[in-house]
């Protein structure tokens, strides 16, 4: 944990809205929420200067919980939605957030395209391996093997490793987390969203309702053992050759982000209503 | 799946085995005998002795650990009065949301005691505890949302007694005579709080066995 924990605590609860959450008792997603106040309250940005992005599912609903502008958005759009928003407002820190079946399955396209583009967002996925809120189908990260009413046997799909994808396509910086270390999280979102541009934080996020197994991944879950890389091939050999439960920031690149338009828009949102007038 | 997803998904069944037996609510196998073992687990001893990864130097930098150690448990403890009070399971929300203000009470005992006005006037820091999170803070996944005021208690003894054990460890493993002191002066505030927390289990009666059953459950494809 970083040095910033006292001014952390003295200013995190500002990032809370006092809406409660919904959750399942006992979800990760309960950890992220305070991880992501704590970054926001580490790098003291004010709440109004924040906007919070999601897409549909349960880890989705993070920006209604916080005090930032937020934006609930389409399923698997909220990428293409916050990169509109940064390149029209730069001096937002924008950070998006979801889960694995809205961002790797419906977003899949889109997360390809937000890594190569590199506009300086922050990108947090929730990763439970299954779709929790209908109610337990597998997703693209889920084991082949994994057995249940709605996939008889498993799926026998080679999972998807968003970590390595991210790298391939050119996310700026790559890192794993997991909710069972909130101020461990904490840092690490703070660290992505201090990177300049597009940061991927894959965040292992519990389901204890529909993967109860997954309770032991607080006995997996390591620190990563050797430290963040700036060469993306030999993130990747580590990452396609670690035990998936490597903790910590695994790529930290150095490409320039996207530049960030400076001409003066040409049309007000005025002249657009009038254009799609009736 | 490549090799290594296999072996991990191969560890993690093997682990949640192990676990069954372990601390964890919700678990059909538990639930049974849940009320059974209700007798024996209020008899159990203190937790095992935790490794101490940081000892501090003054008593400054120990209280400021100690501080922060209850802080985090109160806010534990606030998310989970937040879950089940959006649950419905009112009995319990007010259970956990009074420990979260014993918790803070204990920190403020702290801020008083040292004369601190505002916070802790060093850096405390959570990366010095035994685990990813302090010693007093119940697992985050250890809550269901039919959970009893039995089962809240179970889990504030538990926390109790890991954060005896850490004081004690701690107080053996100081080199400074202020730290030991103090950290065996916690250590007893600590065991008085088991204590307590036991005497409060008495008046609550344990779970039936069925205490899990939902007749509209989330997870009905089971």
């Amino acid at each position: 944990m970083s040095d910033a924990i006292v001014t952390t605590l003295r200013t995190a609860a500002m990032y809370k809205s006092a809406y409660k959450p919904i959750w399942c008792p006992g979800c990760g997603d309960y950890s992220v929420l305070s991880s992501l106040t704590k970054a926001l309250a580490m790098i003291a940005v004010p709440p109004e200067m924040v906007a919070v992005v999601s897409g549909i599912g349960c880890s989705s609903r993070i920006p209604a919980y916080t005090t930032c502008y937020g934006f609930h958005g389409v399923h698997g759009r909220a990428l293409p939605a916050a990169t509109g928003l940064k390149v029209a407002r730069p001096e937002l820190t924008v950070v998006v957030t979801g889960g694995d079946g809205d961002g790797y399955s419906i977003g899949g396209n889109h997360f390809l395209h937000a890594c190569r583009r590199n506009v300086d967002l922050t990108y947090i996925v929730m990763d439970n391996h299954v779709y929790g809120m209908t109610k337990g189908q597998p997703s693209p990260t889920t084991e082949p093997d994994w057995d249940s009413k709605l996939s008889p046997g498993g799926t026998g799909v080679r999972p998807f490793n968003p970590l390595v994808i991210a790298l391939a396509s050119g996310a700026n910086f790559v890192a794993r987390a997991f909710a069972g270390d909130p101020n461990g999280t904490a840092a690490i979102i703070a660290e992505a969203i201090r990177h300049p541009g597009f940061s991927f934080v894959e965040v292992l996020s519990p389901c204890i309702t529909f993967r109860p197994e997954q309770r032991a991944w607080k006995e997996l879950a390591h620190p990563a053992p050797v430290t963040a890389t700036d060469d993306p091939a030999r993130a990747a050999h580590r990452i396609m050759t670690d035990d998936g439960f490597n903790i910590g920031v695994l790529f930290a690149g150095r490409r320039v982000p996207y530049p960030i338009p400076t001409g003066k828009a040409q049309c007000t949102p005025a002249d657009l209503e009038t254009e799609f007038a009736p | 799946m490549n090799a290594a997803t296999t072996r991990t998904v191969r560890t993690a069944k093997k682990a949640v085995a192990r676990k069954r037996t372990s601390s964890r609510l919700a678990t059909p196998v538990e639930k049974k005998s849940a009320a059974k073992s209700a007798q024996a687990k209020r008899t159990k001893p203190a937790a095992a002795a935790p490794a101490i990864v940081h000892v501090p130097k003054t008593l400054t930098e120990f209280m400021a650990q100690a501080w922060l150690m209850e802080v985090e448990a109160a806010q534990r403890y606030n998310e989970f009065a937040d879950a089940m009070e959006m649950h419905n399971n009112r009995d319990v929300a007010t259970m956990f949301r009074t420990m979260a203000g014993y918790e803070t009470r204990h920190a403020d005992a702290i801020m008083v005691e040292m004369g601190w006005t505002e916070f802790p006037p060093v850096t405390p820091r959570s990366g010095d505890w035994p685990g990813a999170e302090g010693p007093e803070t119940a697992p985050g996944d250890a809550v269901h949302y039919l959970m009893q005021p039995w089962h809240a208690l179970t889990l504030a003894l538990a926390s109790e007694r890991r954060a005896e054990a850490f004081f004690v460890e701690l107080a053996r493993a100081a080199n400074v005579d202020s730290v030991r002191r103090a950290a065996q002066e916690l250590a007893a505030e600590e065991r008085e709080h088991v204590e307590l927390v036991l005497k409060w289990m008495k008046k609550v009666p344990p779970p039936d066995s069925d205490w899990e059953n939902d007749p509209d459950p989330p997870r009905d494809m089971d």
